[in-house]
């Protein structure tokens, strides 16, 4: 992670952590990402594309802080089975996320209920600030 | 000397099932250029190509003459071109059929140009080239690929829009380009100004989804509201010589219009915002800023581009089985262990081998809608709720076996837990899409026009 990065400038989350209960959770008042952000996620072949982008632009060097790859990942550990790559947008107050073997095989032949992934988005927004 | 007027472009759909109230407004008070309908989804052409081999005369968009029913009236008194992919597997057909609505409608001079040429399927079907994001290559598909269609660029759309007509109709184009391709006419934007056609990918990337850019597919109550979403204005863009756009909608419409909404649909389904690849240009949005001109008035700049790609994407139709499903509820206290008795109980049954019907081995999915079907056990699993849905799905070879699956959970009405309500049972043949490259070479997009005689 780098606040200095350059715009769209991948980085890369590569070991898949593991499961169990050491995922962020949150408590009943504590503030969370829904706060300061909205999120849209998207489908691209087995991939799932997740935006983030900050309510108040002043509010988006914390999203940065807050939104590794690393953190993502281990938030969707059990749902995201490869790689996360973060790309980040100071430009437009968003970090954008691709998520790799994140859609059961794609849209097209996934035994999910929310094959596109579609749903993934509002899950990001239960972290913990 | 450049046109100080900017054109106007709208989206009249961003799917197929789209509203179409919506896309009536912006041909009647939008004072468009272009209205643009982009409604082909991944395996849409795949299934077109289905019903194509039943009926020579089927395989466009089955609610293209509902659609242009509606708008042609406008579109043609306003000198409104419309653009749209709802041709299809069957462009041509769709072509005639946008005819007969206009000699319905009492047009009969509507010209329509018809865009063909993305159909790959010989070349795919002589060329064993590698799949995209797979160890395997197109022959692993043999005897069950449906159709195989490249993304057109832009270019395939210019003699087209040169040949003044009020209807264009195509089959597989990058979504994109249907709005691209105006712009370059309109602006004699050369294909090789990536830095121009950088902006008009941007232009078209944010209308291409419809509302998804005005307010739709935003809304949370209290963090993000979004007005009168139940008549959610449908997006246009105001675009500059140089590129520059605002993106807004009509007055009086709902949605709302602004950085946030731009964002959203700017970054949705993009892998690499820096390396957009598409047939036209390779876009580069990583710069791109929004700037709030008035309520619902954003301006767009920023947005570059690279020199195209080589190869252009296909996309591969391809039989790939059936999945069974079965569902059914279970409420009020104790609906949960209920619910978890019933995957259990199912479970065991998807092992037994000496079942009539055996599933096992298949791979499959038992949850329960409410707990842990959308993100799995680890984030949804804290929270009992007053309801719960099991839902069991089963990949499966033959559509018997699929049967199987929703006759299981059906049986658990008088063989599981108490109180169990609702059973639905589902199978579908799987469609799958996959996608390779083709050469350029291999892709001559060819345009006719159709004209009614009156």
């Amino acid at each position: 992670m780098s606040m200095n990065a350059a715009p769209g400038r991948p980085e890369q989350a590569r070991a898949p952590l593991g499961g169990g209960a050491d995922h962020d959770v949150t408590s009943v008042g504590a503030r969370t990402l829904r706060d300061i952000a909205l999120a849209r996620s998207g489908d691209k072949g087995n991939r799932a594309t997740l935006s983030v982008v900050a309510l108040d632009p002043k509010d988006y060097p914390e999203l940065e802080r807050l939104l590794t790859a690393e953190r993502v990942q281990a938030h969707f550990a059990g749902v995201v089975h490869g790689p996360v790559q973060r790309y980040t947008l100071p430009d437009l107050a968003a970090v954008h996320f691709v998520m790799f073997d994140a859609l059961g095989g794609g849209v097209t032949r996934s035994l999910a209920l929310d094959a596109h992934g579609k749903t993934l988005s509002a899950a990001v927004l239960d972290l913990p600030l | 000397m450049q046109d100080a007027k900017p054109y106007r472009i709208g989206a009249g759909a961003g799917y197929a099932g789209d509203r179409i109230d919506p896309a009536i407004d912006l041909a009647e008070r939008g004072e468009l250029d272009a209205l643009v309908f982009e409604c082909l989804a991944e395996r849409t052409i795949a299934l077109a190509q289905l019903q194509r081999a039943h009926d020579p005369q089927a395989g466009y968009d089955p609610m293209l003459k509902a659609r242009m029913r509606a708008v042609l009236p406008a579109c043609v008194r306003n000198g409104v071109t419309v653009i749209t992919n709802m041709g299809a597997a069957n462009p041509i057909a769709a072509g005639q059929a946008v005819l007969d609505v206009a000699r319905e409608l009492g047009l009969p001079r509507l010209r329509v140009a018809v865009v063909t040429g993305d159909d790959v399927l010989p070349w795919m079907q002589a060329n064993d080239v590698p799949l995209i994001d797979s160890p395997h290559s197109v022959r692993s598909l043999d005897g069950r690929l449906i159709s195989a269609n490249a993304y057109l660029g832009a270019d395939a759309l210019l003699p087209a829009l040169q040949a003044d007509v009020n209807v264009i109709i195509t089959g597989r184009v990058a979504d994109p380009a249907l709005f691209l391709a105006p712009l370059m006419v309109h602006f004699g934007w050369a294909a090789d100004d990536w830095h121009r056609l950088g902006q008009g990918l941007l232009v078209g990337h944010l209308l291409e989804c419809a509302a998804q850019v005005s307010g739709g597919y935003l809304a949370d109550p209290g963090h993000v509201d979004v007005p009168d979403l139940h008549r959610v204005g449908f997006p246009l863009a105001e675009v500059s010589a140089d590129g520059r756009a605002v993106i807004t909608k009509l007055p009086g419409t709902g949605g709302r219009v602004d950085r946030l909404s731009c964002t959203a649909q700017l970054l949705y389904e993009v892998e690499d915002p820096a390396q957009y690849l598409q047939a036209d240009v390779v876009g580069d949005f990583s710069r791109v800023r929004f700037t709030q001109l008035e309520p619902d008035r954003v301006q767009a700049q920023g947005a570059s581009g690279h020199a195209r790609p080589d190869h252009l994407k296909a996309t591969l139709g391809y039989r790939d089985g059936f999945i069974g499903e079965g569902q059914i509820s279970y409420a009020g206290p104790g609906a949960r262990a209920r619910g978890e008795l019933a995957l259990s109980i199912l479970r065991h049954r998807l092992q037994d081998a000496t079942l009539s019907h055996s599933l096992v081995g298949l791979e499959h999915r038992a949850e329960l809608i409410g707990v842990n079907a959308m993100h799995g056990p680890r984030l949804g699993a804290d929270r009992e709720p007053y309801e719960v849905r099991v839902r069991l799905a089963v990949r499966c070879a033959t559509r018997a076996q699929a049967e199987a699956v929703g006759q299981e959970v059906e049986a658990l009405y008088l063989n599981g837990p108490a109180g169990g309500g609702g059973v639905t049972q589902s199978v579908r043949e799987v469609i799958a899409a996959a996608s390779a490259l083709v050469p350029r070479s291999a892709v001559q997009p060819r345009c006719c026009i159709l004209e009614g005689s009156p």
